[in-house]
């Protein structure tokens, strides 16, 4: 027979194999945040959603595109959940291309996508230096890189966040100067290539992006009118909001899914237990 | 072909109790396949991004009178016609014990906005688009078969069993409509 | 068809009309019902039903996907995020077809590495492992096909990589490259042709499996010690024992597989996947999904010019190291088929599961990255290389030779009764 303890050593043995390797692991180091949405019983903060895109829509838009978002993605269960009338309203603020319009182009509609930077592409390379990435699925599309053995407990704990930590991270990871001491990859004095800023997390260090974000810079307000208390007027906040906006965008059904997990896991777990008791009952008396 | 010597199947004293962890596994096994199967059934149906679209806002005053224009709803063109009043008095002068399906032009309409007519423009035979101010009733004639249809959009003449499909529709103002 | 009698006896005239005409019933009772299976199975038995389970899930969800899938380069990748978004459940549907590749192949390689462990190659089972092989070698193109169709960078990546391995093949290499890929690049015509395969093989596997089972039902199935099946002592029938033990063994693997779809379905994928593919970009570390990176680390140790050059022999390791399978049963001709009675066997088999663990893990790592001093990966994964052909080659006709057994059981029921678990 084929012994757990022996599958354990085998498990083992592997492990220590690798292990000496284990502490090579580069990259800055990046803080992971409390998400809202993180783990089995996650939500999105709805609050949380509506500033992210005011921030999205007040800074990002004007020059990343997300064209796999739609208006009526806003007003959709497990998003930001604006209104109807809202959506519309807001809809209505964009001019989007349709050939079948007399003009060529109309007012959208909640049907229709996000309608991108009003920029070319030319344009935005030359300012720049490349196009800047389409933030549709961003968030899914970066990562953390966890030293062994952390990323084995990612199966467990069901760490899912590594793109918006990083966006977090990267938003909020920009210096003025270079800081004192920095190398490139070959050992040498780092030097920033002009055009570009620092940024401690970007892969290079040197990023297109300028820094987004200020203190203060996006008025956040409170649905009654009442003023938002200052603490939440910061760059580092707009970032974690702008993140979990973005969280959104890339993984709109989240919500669903997390709570249809758990009526599924719930059941397979009953029906588990059932099948075990029915087999028992079944070999009981097999000698076997 | 086993052994009888190692089956089990004759337990008579406990039979009971094995019967109901039999019966309550299937059950349990039963409605676990059912919520499986619905989404991939489900799937099917129109997703998020057809039904979008499922309504359409229309501005009737680009239309002038006398003329049609045919706009896309749920996927099918709709006819909107800016009726002139010859077309409505002759579609009220017809007596309803003439047509194959009843329906007065009052039905056909919404109150006040009597000039304006919104049809499905598909054919209630097999579903082609019918050609405007044509035929010998001033109204539709369906190129495929030959259904004629007056200036209510009623069936006159032709293999088509009924009536142009009004579709749902209300005005949100004097001009502007909501089909759907 | 199968080497046992069925008892089907139909006494309602409809059942006794079909069966002299089409004697389905009657092929289904013997095969799935009175099935005589040795009583002593353990639960790495159960990885056949598993996997049937699998391919029956991976067909459907397949078969869902490719009703809202474009196969465009144009439009690929946002078609299968408008399932991910916009169809009814589709996030589920999609996200049940990525994991369950890899669930797949977990299962797979547990089934793979218990015929091993058990010796269930051996004959009279030759052709039942052959028939295994090809299984497991249409899965891994099926995989592959199916990695590409959403058309992400590691998409076109893997793509691009796995045709240029072809291109090594001296003198034909160069045209048959551009026949697989249509062009002279990965583009729209390849992603065309593997969406057309990738629907195609699976029911060419499911084919093979038909013949898998029925290789199975001629000699019947190996047990854990290896003896076989000597009267009707030794079996149950496979229904009802075997069915619900099975069932059992489905709904625990679908727990991890759940737990994977609905709580964390992109963390066996890799974030560059949400990136759309690009020509003109490499993304700075390209690795296989996880399934592949023992054979990727196999492909990739061989740096060196031998006679040929290091292309050419890095894909023949590669293509070696699978078509290696197919002559076990006469590379390993020891006459005891369980591992469990033989102790020098044992040990060379966990070395070889651990390795294998270590090849998957080199897989995954930089070519240069440092392991001990100044060896790097492409150094010390050369070691393991050489380990899984030389348990092969070298240690298992070795120990068909000089092995001395431990005495085995005189039949299943002997061995079931010494260490029979009464209180069960």
């Amino acid at each position: 027979m084929i012994k757990i303890s022996t599958i354990f050593a085998a498990g083992l043995l592997a492990v220590g194999l690798a292990l000496p390797v284990a502490a090579a692991e580069q990259g800055a180091h990046i803080e992971k945040q409390h998400w809202s949405f993180a783990g089995l019983f996650g939500k999105y903060d709805q609050n949380q959603l509506q500033r992210g895109f005011q921030v999205f829509r007040e800074v990002c838009a004007s020059c990343h595109s997300a064209r796999l978002l739609s208006f009526r993605n806003l007003e959709q269960p497990g998003g930001p959940e604006f209104s109807e009338a809202q959506v519309k309203a807001l809809a209505a603020e964009y001019t989007v291309v349709d050939p079948e319009a007399p003009e060529g182009s109309r007012k959208a509609l909640p049907s229709d996508a996000w309608p991108g930077t009003g920029q070319s592409d030319a344009d935005l390379a030359a300012a720049f230096g490349l196009v800047p990435p389409d933030l549709s699925v961003i968030a899914k599309a970066r990562k953390v890189n966890d030293a062994f053995p952390n990323w084995v407990f990612n199966y467990f704990t069901t760490y899912s966040e590594g793109g918006v930590d990083y966006m977090h991270a990267l938003l909020v990871g920009y210096e003025e100067e270079v800081p004192a001491g920095t190398v490139d990859s070959q050992g040498q004095p780092y030097v920033l290539p002009d055009g570009k800023f620092f940024n401690e997390v970007f892969p290079g260090h040197a990023i297109g992006m300028p820094p987004p974000f200020s203190d203060g810079q996006v008025a956040y307000a409170n649905a009654d009118g009442s003023d938002v208390p200052a603490e939440m007027l910061t760059a580092d906040q707009y970032s974690k909001d702008v993140s979990a906006f973005l969280m959104w965008v890339a993984e709109p059904h989240l919500n669903e899914h997390k709570s249809a997990g758990f009526r599924v896991l719930t059941f397979l777990l009953l029906f588990a237990a059932l099948m075990w008791f029915v087999k028992q009952r079944l070999w009981r008396k097999v000698e076997h | 072909m086993a052994t009888e010597s190692n089956l089990a199947h004759t337990e008579q004293p406990n039979a009971g109790r094995r019967d109901f962890l039999y019966v309550a596994t299937a059950a349990v096994g039963a409605v676990g396949v059912g919520a499986a199967v619905w989404p991939l059934i489900n799937q099917l149906n129109p997703d998020a991004s057809v039904l979008a679209m499922a309504s359409t806002e229309f501005d009737l005053s680009s239309v002038a009178e006398g003329s049609s224009v045919t706009i896309k709803w749920r996927g099918s063109p709709v006819f909107v016609r800016h009726r002139t009043q010859a077309e409505i008095d002759e579609a009220r002068a017809v007596p309803l014990n003439e047509l194959k399906d009843p329906a007065t032009d009052e039905s056909r309409v919404k109150e006040g906005h009597a000039q304006y007519l919104v049809m499905v423009a598909l054919c209630t035979h097999l579903g082609c688009v019918p050609v405007g101010d044509a035929g010998e009733f001033g109204g539709w004639l369906c190129p495929c078969h030959g259904s004629q249809f007056d200036t209510a959009g009623r069936i006159r003449k032709g293999p088509a069993p009924t009536n142009l499909v009004v579709p749902p529709y209300q005005f949100l103002s004097d001009t502007v409509i909501q089909i759907g | 068809m199968s080497a046992h009698e069925s008892n089907y006896n139909p006494t309602n005239p409809v059942e006794k009309w079909l069966d002299e005409r089409l004697p389905l019933v009657r092929f289904a009772k013997a095969t799935i019902i009175d099935f005589p299976t040795p009583k002593n199975l353990n639960y790495w038995w159960t990885g056949g039903a598993i996997l049937t389970f699998m391919l029956a899930v991976q067909i459907v969800t397949g078969i869902i996907l490719a009703m809202h899938y474009t196969p465009h380069i144009s439009m690929a990748f946002d078609s299968v995020e408008h399932i991910r978004r916009d169809v009814n459940g589709g996030r589920m549907i999609q996200a049940t077809h990525a994991v369950g590749a890899s669930m797949f192949f977990l299962a797979v390689y547990l089934h793979i590495f218990r015929g091993l462990y058990f010796g269930s190659y051996k004959a009279p089972r030759e052709i039942l492992w052959i028939l295994g092989v090809i299984i497991f070698v249409l899965m891994m193109g099926t995989a592959f096909f199916g990695y590409v169709l959403p058309w992400g960078q590691m998409s076109f990546w893997a793509a691009q990589v796995i045709t240029n391995i072809f291109a090594a093949i001296p003198i034909v290499g160069e045209p048959i490259l551009h026949l697989l890929r249509g062009g002279f690049a990965v583009d729209n015509p390849t992603l065309n042709r593997f969406f057309s395969l990738h629907y195609l093989l699976p029911f060419i596997i499911a084919a093979v499996v038909g013949l898998h089972i029925w290789a199975l039902h001629v000699p019947g199935n190996n047990n854990p010690i290896g003896v076989e099946v000597k009267s009707n002592r030794d079996t149950v029938p496979f229904h009802p024992f075997y069915t619900m033990k099975d069932l059992f063994a489905i709904v625990v693997f679908c727990i991890p597989f759940a737990w994977f779809v609905f709580f964390a379905p992109d963390i066996l994928g890799h974030p560059d996947n949400y990136i759309e593919a690009n020509p003109l970009v490499t993304p700075p570390h390209i690795v296989p999904e996880w399934y592949f990176l023992p054979f990727y680390a196999i492909l990739r140790a061989i740096d060196f010019n031998f006679i040929l050059d290091s292309k050419l022999l890095g894909v023949i390791a590669f293509g070696g190291s699978i078509v290696i399978l197919f002559f076990l049963p006469w590379l390993d001709t020891h006459k005891v088929r369980s591992g469990t009675f033989r102790p020098t066997f044992k040990w060379f088999y966990w070395v070889f599961v651990a390795n294998f663990v270590l090849l998957t893990w080199y897989g995954a790592q930089a070519a240069d990255m440092k392991i001990i001093g100044g060896l790097t990966v492409a150094d010390t994964s050369k070691l393991s290389v050489a380990y899984y052909f030389g348990y092969f080659l070298i240690i298992l006709p070795l120990l068909s030779r000089f092995e001395k057994p431990k005495p085995l059981p005189n039949s299943i029921s002997e061995s079931v009764l010494k260490h029979a678990p009464a209180t069960n």
